[in-house]
């Protein structure tokens, strides 16, 4: 068990949009050590993104606006820091990979100028000369595995696939030497071949440079064969989270079991219904909890107040009145 | 066996482009039943959009046989009879694109009944609401604008507007890719009902192979343009034998230790598809295969059938090199 690395307390964010105020994350709860593998799961539309930029601070306010909570990083809280501190952070502690490497890369600058910048500004490097820059810069692309990266390096982002680009973020991502990384569906504009080469990429890496990951996705799977402990999350909270192994064998919150049950199975016994209904409205969410209106198992309370969260035993938490004894 | 529905023989489409010739689909050979679900299964770039558009008629074959129902189809939409046109449908992958933003779904809906004069005008919307209710959406929902509904009713529109002609044959052109797993659910399972109520045949086109393995009775690779396996599910998940397909089904990511079992001994995967315009000579799988020989630099498999309705283009099988 690694320190305490990053911990988020009851954080809440609201839109102000036209037509009112969107209230996304509803208090979100997590807390990882260091050199953990975290995951973060959830459907369109949960919050997964914006809590994302919420620990980085590049949630665009406004019309985001952070109405609660804290984000303590290393001890202090990430959402009380000025600018300049921020400006670290961003250099040499936290980065991010996104979903979509095309739009994460500029299409007119070269990949070695992307890359080389992202070195220089990590402040480990600072005073570094354009040589050695220009060397790690190949190492970032040989550690990603890419071929030939001294000619990568001169290259635009629409000359290599999508793969390739993918791997590029990569690189850059862990070239600043960051303690957390968080990757944001890194894999799911990929395909399935190509995905498992950048997701056991992306393990070996963080194994050797001994980063710590949130690793936020959709897909069970991926987060089954991948990280260590699961968030399971759903409009704007977190409804469950358990140590990965736990979470697969013995799934509590309704939510997440109806979740695990869509999907599609290798072993082929037929897909069950899905679960009915879609996710609220977060201009006028439901009051309790926010599963209340799709929920096979509803009872008077959910209606009434937000569930807290209630130990299971194992490590194992879940935000869910089925479990209050 | 059930009479056949479709066959493609040797069907060829190539796109002609100033870096090349793209060979999209480069000889592609099946044949779907009526009332079966073929399920092709493929990564991005292997071809599989193409033979369903040229199915559908967005673009003619370049050469090869396309038969539907004793029909020969290898033209372009436009040069179609409108009867046969009435029989062939598509749901397309986005339905935020595939439906007009600034029509309601009563006049996305009223396109087809009219087109093909499906039902006299008194009775259209009684249709509409009749087609609605069939993909369990209620009937105020025609009054309604795609941009005012969710993406899961999107594609239930999308269906329902497929379903409008009668057709007795439909292509899912990845349908629930842009979803989440529990909307895919709910899909997956009303258009298997529909398939049942309604004597449907599928072509359902996807790179998802767990949910290929509930829903297709048959299932195709593709891979660069040409088919390298086809197999009835239960045979082609219990048995595969290109070493692509084991190399697919050792990637995905499943969520139970029951799955892990059935997935082929890891394959570690390598590579990417090649570019259509720059095939590589041989087989075009080569440069990627754990157990690439010599001749498959050289030669390009023939298709063979080791086993019973089990169809693989690879030099490992006998007869596959042509001797």
């Amino acid at each position: 068990m690694g320190k305490p690395l990053l911990e988020i307390r009851d954080l809440k964010v609201n839109f102000d949009v036209y037509g009112g105020t969107l209230k996304v994350l509803n208090g979100v709860n997590l807390r990882m050590n260091e050199g953990e593998k975290v995951g973060l799961v959830g459907e369109t539309g949960c919050g997964k993104t914006t809590m994302a930029k919420s620990i980085l601070k590049i949630l665009p306010v406004p019309p985001g606006r952070i109405t609660g909570g804290e984000v303590v990083f290393r001890g202090s809280d990430i959402l009380k820091m000025g600018d300049s501190e921020i400006n670290k952070i961003h250099a040499r502690e936290i980065s991010m990979i996104f979903q979509d490497p095309t739009a994460a890369l500029n299409p007119v600058f070269t990949i070695g100028l992307q890359l080389r910048e992202a070195i220089k500004y990590s402040n480990l490097h600072s005073g570094l000369s354009k040589k050695e820059i220009k060397a790690l810069a190949v190492q970032a692309l040989k550690d990603v595995s890419l071929p030939d990266p001294e000619r990568i390096l001169e290259n635009y982002p629409i000359q290599l696939s999508g793969g390739m680009r993918q791997r590029i973020c990569i690189a850059m991502a862990l070239a600043t030497q960051s303690s957390l990384l968080i990757a944001d569906e890194p894999t799911t504009s990929l395909d399935v071949t190509i995905q498992d080469q950048v997701l056991r990429l992306l393990g070996t890496l963080v194994k050797e440079k001994d980063t710590s990951t949130i690793l936020i996705t959709h897909s069970l799977g991926i987060v089954r064969e991948w990280t260590e402990r699961v968030y399971v999350m759903y409009a704007g909270a977190i409804v469950e989270t358990a140590d990965t192994a736990e979470l697969f064998k013995n799934p509590l919150h309704p939510y997440t079991r109806g979740l695990m049950m869509a999907v599609p199975k290798l072993t082929g016994q037929g897909i069950a219904s899905g679960i009915a209904g879609r996710i609220p409205s977060y201009l006028r969410p439901p009051t309790g909890c926010r599963f209340n209106t799709r929920c096979p198992e509803v009872m008077k309370e959910c209606r009434m107040e937000k569930p807290p969260y209630f130990d299971c035993g194992d490590n194992h938490q879940a935000a869910c009145y089925l479990y209050k004894d | 066996m059930a009479s056949t529905i479709l066959k493609a023989d040797n069907l060829k489409k190539h796109f002609h482009t100033s870096r090349g010739i793209v060979r999209a689909a480069d000889g592609v050979s099946f044949a779907i039943h009526k009332r079966e679900t073929l399920g092709l299964v493929g990564e991005s770039g292997s071809g599989k959009s193409t033979v369903a558009y040229t199915i559908i008629g967005i673009y003619p074959a370049t050469s090869g046989d396309l038969v539907f129902k004793d029909q020969d189809i290898t033209m372009e939409s436009n040069k179609r009879p409108k009867s046969l046109k009435q029989h062939i449908q598509i749901v397309f992958q986005d339905p935020g694109s595939s439906l007009n933003p600034r029509r309601s779904i009563r006049q996305i809906m009223e396109l087809p009944l009219l087109v093909h004069n499906i039902v006299p005008k008194n009775e259209r919307e009684d249709k509409i609401v009749d087609l609605l209710r069939m993909v369990e959406l209620p009937a105020d929902y025609m009054y309604k604008h795609p941009l005012a509904i969710g993406g899961g009713e999107r594609q239930m529109v999308a269906i329902a507007r497929a379903l409008a002609t009668n057709p007795s044959f439909i292509i899912l052109d990845e349908p629930t890719s842009a979803l989440d797993v529990s909307v895919q659910a709910k899909i997956i399972n009303l258009l298997m009902e529909l398939q049942n109520e309604l004597d449907l045949t599928y072509l359902f086109i996807t790179h998802d192979l767990s949910l290929m393995r509930n829903m297709a009775t048959r299932v195709a690779i593709m891979y660069l343009g040409k088919i390298c396996e086809i197999a009835s599910t239960r045979e082609f998940f219990s048995n595969p034998l290109h070493p692509y397909t084991k190399m697919l089904l050792s990637s995905i990511p499943v969520v139970s230790v029951e799955e892990e079992k059935l997935k082929p001994e890891k394959i570690i995967s390598t590579g990417e598809i090649p570019s259509p315009v720059n095939v590589p000579p041989g087989c075009g799988f080569h440069q990627r295969c754990p157990e690439r020989m010599e001749i498959c630099s050289r030669l390009d498999p023939l298709t063979v059938t080791p086993e019973p309705d089990h169809q693989v283009r690879c030099h490992l099988y006998p007869g596959a090199s042509g001797e």
